[in-house]
């Protein structure tokens, strides 16, 4: 929480939710994704479709699940089909718009990691791995990326690249948003309070900065009692 | 047919099998599981999309050699400890990976159930993942496109948590149905443990059937899902999975566990009397 009343994952999620509209089909991670796309679902986007990679289409729970498959999920959906449908019919079948996606390392190009930190046969860290991510990364024109803002995270050089970047629209981080301009992400736009320094500061690589950077607009009134009515405790955990 | 879990593990699994328990955050197998663990099975080949806490001890336990799938965390939570301390320090043994992507291993169970040699998708494309397992580049011979197969999944013995069976042994299940129709199909033999024997079968949409006949063994499992959840029956124990989380991230505290609820339990109903009145919640 900060001195305006809230938290850094907060923001985050209401740029994001900012970025969905009232036709988005969304396929949606655990953790910030979620409660970004469940928040746009209650503010602005309430006919956005959130579809969830255990097979729920539609689905419209009431409080944050915590796994991708929970039972509400499956109880509020539109339609429910079995994984490979998912992955063959609805994702590779290209009817989805937005596809969210964290990672631990992402690079200048948007090129994402969350196999390994270290050598992939002898790890320093072992991660989950990519789950759907690499086909979301290819298969969805509109790729949303999630992630906390620091120089091990933003690295010149990925251990390992789980999903390509070549679908990334947007970077929402907790200091600002980077978009892909030429080709490379760039800064353009920080959180109040956050200055462009800080930015580059946390990033490893010598960050490229927009000419018109400006500032996001603080959660409104209305976007914070949406994302508190979702019981979003535990965000911030991603899946 | 429907014959007690303990038998079924014993006759069917056999050391060195591949074998695949699958069920996608809800109805995972916990139970069997654990009789793996009970009856000690060893270097098992151990495939599933998300090998979560089931097979975090599995792998903790010694049981298994090679793991193959997709995504390897602590659903909502965060790492697999015991998984992450065999691929990073080889404890209690090194384990072989073979690692797909969601999509991949979907394709690769839905060609073993339809037995075909390989699963097609347009998927795998860039990054680092395909140099690390076994994917190669199709040409498609109308089009001309390069599509990715993946060899079909072919496990000695598929172990999927259902709602119910009749007495006959035909299984239906409902809610998230993830690949356990697939993997049931797919392989060689097969187990399924049922939170309920009823008479008759009353159909519900959306439901899957599998006719006895497709099914090796039924066996009765109340609870057999926990901490995963059953449609109808419970809830998903997220408590549980959180403080999974502590209870694995030490070698000694995970061991002690696995003892008192595992090993130290004759079936499901004691390792429920086990937890009852041990508060799970971190």
């Amino acid at each position: 929480m900060t001195m305006n009343g809230y938290s850094a994952d907060e923001m985050m999620a209401v740029e994001a939710a900012r970025r969905l509209d009232n036709r988005t089909v969304c396929f949606v991670g655990i953790g910030l994704p979620s409660l970004a796309a469940n928040l746009a679902r209650r503010t602005h986007a309430p006919g956005c479709v959130l579809v969830y990679e255990s097979g729920t289409i539609g689905a419209k729970p009431s409080r944050l699940p915590l796994s991708i498959g929970d039972g509400e999920l499956a109880d509020t959906a539109d339609a429910v089909v079995s994984v490979p449908e998912m992955f063959a019919y609805w994702l590779q079948g290209r009817r989805v718009d937005v596809g969210f996606l964290g990672a631990a390392q992402i690079d200048r190009r948007g090129n994402l990691n969350s196999t390994v930190i270290g050598d992939y046969a002898e790890p320093s860290v072992r991660l989950p791995g990519g789950g759907g991510a690499p086909e979301i990364a290819t298969s969805v024109e509109n790729v949303f990326v999630m992630l906390r803002h620091s120089r091990r995270a933003f690295v010149p050089q990925l251990d390992f690249m789980t999903s390509v970047g070549d679908n990334v629209r947007v970077v929402v981080t907790d200091l600002g948003i980077l978009e892909p301009r030429a080709e490379e992400l760039t800064l353009v736009a920080v959180h109040p309070d956050v200055e462009v320094d800080d930015v580059v500061a946390a990033t490893g690589w010598d960050l490229r900065v927009a000419g018109d950077v400006h500032e996001t607009a603080p959660p409104t009134t209305d976007e914070l009692a949406a994302l508190r009515s979702l019981d979003a405790k535990g965000n911030g955990r991603w899946q | 047919m429907i014959v007690s879990l303990g038998d079924a593990v014993e006759e069917l699994v056999r050391d060195g099998d591949v074998v695949a328990l699958e069920g996608f955050t809800h109805l995972i197998p916990h139970a069997a599981g654990h009789e793996l663990i009970r009856r000690g099975k060893r270097e098992l080949t151990l495939v599933r999309m998300t090998p979560d806490v089931v097979y975090d001890q599995l792998i903790g336990m010694g049981c298994a050699r090679k793991l193959v799938f997709s995504w390897g965390g602590n659903p909502g939570v965060g790492s697999l400890h015991r998984f992450r301390d065999a691929v990073e320090h080889g404890w209690p043994q090194s384990l072989e990976l073979e690692e797909h992507s969601h999509a991949g291993m979907a394709a690769a169970y839905a060609a073993g159930a339809a037995n075909l040699p390989f699963g097609v998708l347009r998927g795998y494309t860039g990054g680092d993942l395909p140099a690390r397992t076994r994917v190669a580049a199709v040409t498609c011979p109308f089009t001309g496109e390069e599509l990715a197969a993946v060899p079909a999944h072919r496990p000695n013995v598929g172990i999927v948590h259902a709602q119910q069976a009749d007495r006959h042994g035909n299984v239906q299940l409902w809610g998230i149905l993830g690949v356990q129709k697939e993997v049931v199909l797919a392989s060689e033999r097969s187990i399924v443990t049922v939170e309920e024997i009823v008479d008759e079968l009353e159909l519900r949409p959306g439901g899957a059937v599998l006719p006895s006949w497709v099914v090796d063994a039924v066996a009765l499992a109340p609870g057999g899902a926990h901490p995963s959840y059953a449609h109808g029956y419970y809830d998903r124990d997220n408590d549980f999975y959180v403080a999974w989380d502590e209870i694995s991230r030490d070698r000694d505290r995970f061991r002690e566990w696995m003892q008192h609820h595992v090993l130290d339990t004759a079936g499901v109903r004691e390792y429920h009397a086990s937890l009852a009145g041990e508060v799970t919640a971190a």
